[in-house]
């Protein structure tokens, strides 16, 4: 007893102060990869060495000219960083908060001016993500109303494993460590899905385990919010869709946040979660753009910053 | 045929002993012999194995070949631990009789891998004792999914016909507990069904395979670098060791030695995941016995070691740090302190949590004769890894068949008989302050020069071996390329697979309060099994 005191004491607190403070990732951590889209001048090095199709490009031969639309899809990305070997315009950042209320949110698209030998040439259009940010973010204020109202700040998630290798496993275990402490936001993981509000899950969704996903998803009650979790639970990943798996979580059941990565780690799984019960900006490009304090977390956020 | 000497003084033996039937015999590496033999033989040779050469029957497994030779392969991979080498006995199965006999009554090691073939190739296995469906769960249509006929993007009907009838157990007072697929922890899916009278457990019956994604068939489908990222993905906490397998085969198929920085890179990071994984199992063992002041200095401890492994290759799992021909990140000055430092300074905090732990008298006494698998079953299983040295078994790939750096560091292999839950958390123990003192070794010896030799396309119709002792046990990819950098096969074997059984066996006569903990000082991964 005398022993386990006295190193609980010796060690102190270890828990980080995210989302606070900035996310404590490696300056060498692979995140986003950011690419330079206005000079971009050949898509299809990157779109060969990508595992899972991240990186895509498809060419149209258009009335005017050859146009090649180029797309890169966080959903889909593992975060190899094989395309930013191959290719100098892109580069790969420690940004790990991608979490996003919508697929469409997580693709990037670019279109540019094909050139005869298949390299590409202007941008002629980056359908941005923020085409309709008016529409989204009242969607985005009206939901967290409504999330807040109804489950107030405790939260309790239900994970569900719906095919996944165990990596993102490990890190949502993580969540429960000292160092993240989940509990500390009111909220934990419950182990029946009749206790959640919300349910956590790891794809891609097999076979074997639709039946159980959806019933797991019947079995949790209203109101309820699910997440879908790393590359495979936003799309599949690197497994797809196959005789024996059905690709993305949303294929089976509906799915309100999207947190890519492989896996995504503890503050990238953080940042989702509060993104989905509303406790975050959903319009900063990240949370710890402008530094709140806890306490303004739980109230009703900022306006749209850009 | 360049073979070692002890190889080829078998070849010889098994030439005089059973006729000139050996003449295809060919060794791609001079560890790794391949015997073509008729099927008649395969239990002759099995039973020479086990009881001549201290051998045993590390995996089973099929191929397709009715393109080129129209028949099925059906290899048995034996383990020949005391003379560091590998025997791979192929036996032919013809495509309109696909049929062979099953080993599963002589060594039940088989059991899984023998029904895995029947479920995939539509191979019967004739005499197995138990031949159900295991991979495709009952309600599939009849398919054989790792059949070349088969699409990998077949779509298949909903589900159809009986589900899984489970054993019955009956006698007065019995009663029937399901658990799982979904279970109530954070875990991977698999059900356990618990037989019990009053609280001592008569009969688990495990089933699996809920988490399947055809990832064999997948790597068919897939050029042969895109291979290694999905190798990562087999199971996840496993991602460097089953990734650097792959590597070690692709690189033995294409003749590419990794050059020596490279070699230690691979073992340090091979350390950190063993490392990262044994401390978290502490935590989780000590959990399970409500022992929650450890199980958080444990999960503490843990990310330390993930975010090292960040910093030095830019991901908290190593993913994306495997590479053919070696890995893809070099680690500079700046690097190699910090893992110095991290082995300092983890084995001062480790030693301190196992000095917690040992404080603790009611964990050892809920420990201790807990979940026992004795040596006997253990070896009729073929257990393997942390559960195989904890019950008697002495083996250990990175000491009897050495890769990467592993023949140039000294360490020891904790071996126990009790085979409890207790002892298996000595075997890692042992192995955490194993794994310091490697880190250690590499790092006073980190070779200079390039991390990486080039592999370019490796050429077709070679077969090879790739293993790794993982920190679970040892991981086999075994691979067959084909034209234009692709595989015709690729075969994952996790050590999960071979343990699941035994922790039937162990859980026997223990309650089920207690399996939580028993099936934690197993540890096994549902996703490596299934696949």
């Amino acid at each position: 007893m005398f022993e386990t005191l006295r190193q609980s004491l010796k060690i102190g607190v270890v828990t980080t102060s995210y989302p606070d403070t900035p996310a404590e990732v490696s300056r060498r951590a692979r995140g986003k990869p950011e690419i330079d889209w206005a000079n971009w001048r050949d898509a299809r090095p990157a779109a060969a060495v990508c595992p899972t199709g991240a990186i895509e490009c498809r060419d149209e031969a258009g009335t005017l000219a050859a146009t090649r639309t180029a797309t890169l899809d966080l959903g889909k990305c593992i975060f190899c960083g094989l395309c930013a070997d191959v290719d100098p315009a892109i580069r790969m950042t420690p940004q790990c908060e991608l979490a996003a209320r919508s697929r469409q949110g997580l693709r990037h698209t670019a279109q540019y001016a094909l050139n005869d030998n298949g390299t590409h040439q202007r941008l002629l259009a980056t359908p941005p993500a923020a085409a309709s940010a008016e529409a989204l973010a009242a969607a985005g204020r009206e939901l967290q109303t409504r999330i807040q109202s109804l489950l107030g700040r405790s939260l309790h998630i239900r994970e569900v494993d719906a095919g996944s290798c165990n990596g993102c496993e490990v890190e949502i275990h993580g969540l429960n460590s000292p160092v993240y402490d989940l509990e500390r936001f009111g909220i934990h993981f419950v182990a029946s899905p009749r206790h959640a509000d919300m349910l956590l899950v790891t794809g891609p969704v097999t076979r074997n385990m639709e039946l159980a996903l959806r019933k797991t998803y019947a079995a949790t009650p209203d109101p309820r919010l699910v997440v879908a979790v790393g590359a495979c639970g936003c799309s599949g990943g690197i497994f797809g869709v196959n005789y024996a798996t059905r690709g993305a979580v949303d294929a089976v059941i509906p799915v309100d946040v999207y947190i890519p990565g492989c896996p995504p780690n503890p503050h990238a799984l953080l940042h989702g979660i509060l993104l989905a019960i509303g406790r975050l900006s959903p319009y900063a490009s990240s949370p710890t753009a402008a530094p709140k304090s806890g306490r303004a977390l739980f109230q009703n956020p900022a306006p749209p910053q850009d | 045929m360049n073979l070692l000497p002890a190889l080829r003084s078998l070849l010889d033996e098994l030439t005089h002993r059973f006729g000139a039937q050996f003449e295809d015999a060919h060794a791609p590496q001079p560890n790794e012999l391949y015997l073509p033999v008729q099927a008649e033989l395969a239990g002759a040779l099995c039973s020479t194995f086990y009881k001549k050469h201290q051998g045993r029957l590390a995996g089973v497994f099929a191929e397709d070949a009715r393109g080129g030779h129209q028949v099925f392969f059906v290899y048995h991979l034996y383990a020949l631990d005391a003379i560091h080498a590998f025997v791979l006995v192929r036996v032919p199965v013809p495509a309109h009789q696909a049929e062979l006999v099953s080993l599963t009554d002589a060594v039940p090691a088989a059991n899984w891998q023998e029904r895995e073939i029947q479920d995939l190739f539509g191979i019967q296995l004739v005499g197995h004792p138990n031949p159900r469906r295991c991979v495709l769960h009952d309600d599939w249509p009849e398919v054989f999914p790792l059949r070349k006929d088969f699409d990998l993007h077949s779509v298949l009907p909903p589900f159809a016909g009986p589900r899984h009838k489970f054993r019955e157990v009956e006698g007065e007072g019995v009663f029937q507990v399901p658990v799982g697929p979904v279970h109530a922890g954070i875990i991977e899916p698999g059900h356990f069904l618990f037989s019990v009278a009053g609280e001592p457990v008569l009969y688990l019956q495990l089933r699996m395979f809920y988490v399947h994604k055809g990832i064999e068939k997948l790597f068919e489908s897939l050029p042969i670098p895109h291979g290694v990222r999905l190798a990562e993905s087999i199971s996840g906490d496993s991602g460097f060791a089953h990734a650097t397998a792959f590597c070690h085969a692709i690189e033995r198929a294409a003749g590419v030695a990794p050059p020596p920085r490279a070699r230690a890179l691979r073992t340090l990071c091979l350390e950190l995941e063993r490392l990262a994984n044994h401390i978290a199992d502490f935590g989780a063992i000590c959990t399970d016995v409500a022992f929650v002041t450890a199980q958080m200095h444990a999960m503490r401890l843990k990310e330390r070691v993930l975010r090292v492994n960040e910093e030095l290759t830019g991901n908290r799992l190593l993913r994306g740090m495997a590479g053919l021909g070696g890995v893809r990140f070099d680690f500079d000055p700046g690097q190699i302190r910090l893992l110095a430092e991290l082995a300092d300074d983890l084995e001062r905090q480790c030693q301190d949590l196992v000095g917690l732990m040992r404080s603790n008298a009611g964990l050892r006494d809920r420990l201790e004769t807990t979940g026992v698998l004795t040596p006997k079953v253990a070896r009729d299983l073929g257990v393997v890894g942390i559960a195989g040295r904890a019950s008697g078994f002495d083996h250990d790939l990175r000491r009897d068949f050495p890769d990467d750096f592993y023949d140039q560091v000294q360490f020891t292999v904790p071996v126990f008989t009790e085979g409890d839950v207790y002892h298996r958390v000595e075997v890692r123990r042992e192995e955490i302050f194993q794994s310091f003192a490697i880190l250690r070794q590499v790092l006073a010896r980190l070779p200079a020069g390039p991390i990486t030799a080039e592999v370019g396309e490796v050429p077709p119709d070679r077969v090879a071996l790739g293993y790794v002792e993982g920190w679970r046990g040892e991981i086999f990819h075994w691979i067959h390329t084909a034209p234009g950098n692709r595989l015709t096969r690729c075969k994952v074997k996790d050590p999960s697979l071979q343990n699941w059984p035994a922790l039937s066996e162990a859980i026997m006569g223990n309650i089920i309060p207690d399996f939580p903990v028993v099936n934690k000082s197993f540890n096994l991964s549902y996703a490596g099994t299934d696949r």
